[in-house]
């Protein structure tokens, strides 16, 4: 290894990596937000209690199995292996040309959504079957108990596991170079191929990979922290002691302007 | 006829277990009803009956008048109306105590934010909780959440309360400030159905005490009848058995 060839490499590629590492960002952040809402909502639906008439219930077993199928085909394949299933397959088998930026951001969405499922459906059972009865007892039918009550609480406690899926999605979304979306690893690769430095070139590969997961893995601890407050509620604190509790509505009313 | 609730050879059982054998029993409006018995007795699944969170095996709950179980097309109409309050307070933990009392009436009732959080803080204040609308459940203390529980279930403008047990998670020190809130309601003419062991109150407030055992109900009666003067041994048995605990 020389110094001299990984300075040479960063200052002289550094576009290019730059470029790779946007698009290695994209993909992983737009897979990770709809694979989480692919998550939601398949989580959400395959919680539905199976009761009703028998219409409803062959319903409920026909969408659950279809479901139910996706998550275990999408977790039980490699990434890689769906890329080419899906960018080769679609052309060849349904005349259908994706453009590869549209085929990686299905598959990185799809594959992140089956995973997702899980979690969600993991994170609803986990609530205490007393939220869903005060929800319940309130007159809130499932859709409203799982829209304002149970998937809010779903959504914080799976945000660690969402952070998972993030950095994991940075990482993984390497594999698309089969399909050459030009991600970082694709990128490279190019240049490796150039000049033959294999060895330095994947060393900053690798530094450009590292910091993204860790700036990744810090903002989500942040986000995490601002989101369950402090652990102890002091009433009124820094208001004046005067005001009373309509004033603090009305002041809050007035500064969102409902 | 002004039995707001009227319940005829009611039934439950899970499974094999039947816990819940031919009731009869009624509520009138304005009127406060303690049901009191050992666990295992019934009586909390007999209140969850009535908003319909356990499903009755057989009998009719009519509820003013309608079969809520032949006719259960508006069970969400029927549940806004019931207020309940549970052992384990169950406050909304995504909300702060503002937003738990706000949020049925938005979404269930329609109400506007401004009339919800108006209707809230009237209630918040009847059970001194209005200095902690910004507060979140995991920052109160057990007797703070059974309190905003109950103006919760207040807030909706609930036709009766059901309490299951509300005092029973609930520190020794705490249940004061609960049973005081619960008493201030009764006074008020809300009609109140009470699963309690807290004798005491009972025997303060209620007009009448239901006593269950082994899912039928043993005895009812004005309170000084059961106890004081309770017609059946197994009353009397029960009675003593709690008195020596305290």
């Amino acid at each position: 290894m020389s110094i001299e060839w990984l300075v040479r490499i960063a200052t002289e590629y550094w576009p290019m990596f730059v470029r790779g590492a946007r698009m290695t960002l994209l993909l992983a952040t737009v897979g990770t937000i709809v694979g989480f809402f692919i998550g939601l909502l398949v989580g959400a639906v395959r919680t539905v209690p199976r009761e009703g008439g028998l219409i409803r219930r062959v319903l409920l077993w026909i969408v659950d199995a279809v479901l139910a199928v996706y998550v275990e085909v999408f977790r039980g394949t490699p990434m890689i292996v769906q890329a080419m299933v899906i960018y080769y397959g679609s052309a060849i088998a349904l005349g259908l040309h994706m453009d590869k930026l549209t085929a990686a951001l299905f598959i990185v969405s799809v594959n992140t959504g089956a995973y997702m499922a899980e979690i969600v459906r993991g994170g609803i059972v986990s609530i205490d079957k007393g939220q869903f009865e005060a929800a319940q007892a309130i007159g809130m039918n499932h859709w409203q108990t799982m829209l304002y009550v149970i998937l809010p609480q779903v959504v914080r406690n799976i945000l660690p596991a969402t952070g998972n899926e993030f950095v994991i999605n940075i990482k993984d979304t390497s594999v698309l170079n089969v399909i050459s979306v030009t991600e970082l690893f694709f990128q490279g690769k190019s240049v490796a191929g150039g000049n033959f430095r294999y060895f330095e070139t994947f060393l900053v590969i690798s530094a450009i990979y590292l910091i993204l997961t860790f700036t990744v893995t810090r903002i989500l601890r942040y986000i995490e922290r601002k989101l369950d407050g402090p652990e102890h509620f002091i009433p009124y604190a820094n208001q004046m002691q005067v005001q009373t509790p309509e004033d603090i509505l009305r002041k809050k009313r007035n500064a969102v302007g409902y | 006829m002004n039995n707001v609730i009227e319940i005829k050879h009611l039934s439950k059982s899970f499974g094999a277990h039947q816990v819940l054998k031919d009731i009869d029993f009624s509520v009138r409006a304005g009127e406060v009803v303690c049901i009191i018995g050992s666990s295992g007795s019934g009586k909390s699944t007999l209140l969850r009956c009535i908003n319909l969170l356990e499903k009755p095996s057989g009998g009719q709950i009519i509820y003013r008048g309608q079969d809520i179980l032949t006719n259960p097309s508006n069970v969400y109409a029927l549940r806004a109306k019931l207020g309940m309050v549970f052992q384990q307070f169950n406050l909304f933990n995504n909300y702060d105590v503002l937003g738990n009392c706000v949020v049925g009436q938005m979404k269930v009732l329609r109400r506007s934010r401004e009339e919800a959080e108006e209707m809230a803080l009237k209630y918040l204040r009847l059970v001194g909780m209005e200095q902690f609308i910004h507060a979140r459940p995991r920052q109160l203390s057990g007797g703070q959440k059974q309190r905003v529980a109950i103006a919760r279930a207040l807030a909706m403008e609930p036709d009766v309360m059901l309490f299951d047990e509300p005092t029973s998670a609930l520190d020794p020190e705490m249940v004061g400030e609960v049973l005081k809130v619960m008493a201030t309601l009764a006074a008020s003419g809300m009609t109140m159905l009470i699963v309690t062991h807290e004798m005491a109150f009972a025997r303060e407030v209620a007009h009448r005490v239901v006593f269950m055992d082994q899912g039928v109900i043993a005895e009812e009666g004005p309170p000084e009848q059961i106890f004081i003067n309770p017609q059946q041994e197994r009353t009397r048995q029960f009675l003593q058995r709690t008195q020596r605990r305290q």
